[in-house]
């Protein structure tokens, strides 16, 4: 009798990143600083402290002749280059590929320096990847960038879900312009891909409170928190330049 | 990708528990499904929410999003969600995301009917 269980793999495994108790940077691109990655769990939209938004952000590509699947190959392989001045993205040299781990190095209002953090590829296909959040990023959750036909036109959309880690991003985000900010970087990155495919760089952009409660259990995360370690560690990456120039000719 | 096609069904247990059978897909464009299911397993005084992931053939990381958003609308309402049929792959997507850090997962739904409370 034929076993009713199915133990053949389900047509989404390859485009998932395989279990992962805490994240490894393999490697660092040149110029990236890796600080506040290597041995961080990863954190969904239910670990994070702050209030959980979801963010849309959509592009219709009315007129270009582009499929979904080359768009988002687009973004895969340009997304350090459309994030605006004052975010740096670092993929690894194998890309966007599930598990993998993308640096990050950005500035945000209020906060001096940079803030080292980074993300991990959970998922990626031909038409969308997700890139999900560790302990101390300014976020809990993660953030899709997908493309779709929709009425005969091909979208190009990012969709965040997440809420702040800890009180401090939170506070960062209502009050400091933080949230003001990311949707900017955001409302940049689509205004690059219109430019590639020679559309209009007209942004749909949406926002819904999904949970306005506040996660006090987690606001003990400020212990990860990227700011606040980027800037600890700021001296010793001074130093370390210091002595590298100075041993340098 | 072609549109993917979710389907669902709910069945009432005991006067507090709704199991919702999901057969197919589960990505962006199942949305209104869910949405329509969990409409239906919440009514009349339900407390729990099981949902039957056996007949799940595909879900991407958009479909996962779903799912947070079903157990955040279930939160507010005080209800539990709870899970059973999950394959191995499955289990570790909901381990990936942390799901199965808010979602109880069993592995039957015997087994959940066991430990879960109906009445």
């Amino acid at each position: 009798m034929v076993s009713e269980i199915q133990d053949t793999e389900p047509r989404d495994a390859a485009h998932w990143a395989g279990p992962v108790s805490r994240l490894k940077v393999s490697d660092v691109p040149r110029g990236a600083v890796s600080l506040n990655v290597e041995g961080r769990q990863v954190v969904g939209p239910l670990q994070g402290f702050g209030q959980l938004w979801q963010k849309t952000y959509r592009l219709r590509l009315a007129g270009a002749e582009a499929s979904p699947a080359a768009v988002v190959r687009y973004l895969k392989e340009k997304l350090p280059e459309l994030m605006p001045d004052g975010s740096r993205f670092y993929p690894s040299v194998s890309g966007v590929k599930p598990g993998e781990v993308v640096l990050i190095n950005a500035t945000l209002p209020g906060i001096p320096g940079i803030i080292a953090t980074g993300v991990m590829v959970l998922y990626s296909d031909d038409e969308s990847f997700t890139l999900m959040c560790p302990e101390g990023h300014p976020e809990a959750g993660w953030n899709t960038f997908s493309a779709f036909v929709e009425d005969g036109t091909t979208v190009a959309q990012i969709q965040s879900l997440a809420r702040a880690n800890d009180p401090v991003f939170e506070f960062g985000f209502r009050f400091m312009g933080g949230s003001a900010q990311q949707e900017r970087i955001w409302h940049h990155v689509l205004g690059g891909v219109a430019g590639h495919f020679d559309v209009p760089a007209g942004v749909e952009f949406h926002k819904t409170l999904v949970d306005r409660k506040l996660q006090w259990s987690q606001a003990r995360n400020l212990w990860f928190n990227s700011a606040i370690r980027s800037l600890l560690n700021a001296p010793v990456r001074f130093l370390r330049r210091l002595r590298g120039a100075g041993s340098s000719g | 990708m072609s549109q993917a096609e979710l389907t669902t069904s709910v069945r009432r247990v005991g006067d507090t528990l709704s199991i919702v059978d999901i057969q197919g897909e589960i990505t962006s464009f199942s949305e209104a499904a869910l949405t329509e299911a969990y409409s239906q397993a919440s009514r009349g005084g339900v407390n729990t929410i099981l949902l039957n992931f056996q007949g799940l053939e595909y879900m991407n990381s958009s479909g996962i999003g779903l799912l947070v958003t079903m157990l955040i609308r279930a939160n507010r309402q005080k209800q539990k969600l709870a899970a059973y049929g999950l394959t191995e792959h499955y289990q570790q997507i909901f381990e990936l995301t942390r799901l199965n850090e808010a979602i109880q997962i069993f592995a039957s739904e015997a087994e959940a009917l066991t430990a879960l409370p109906q009445e």
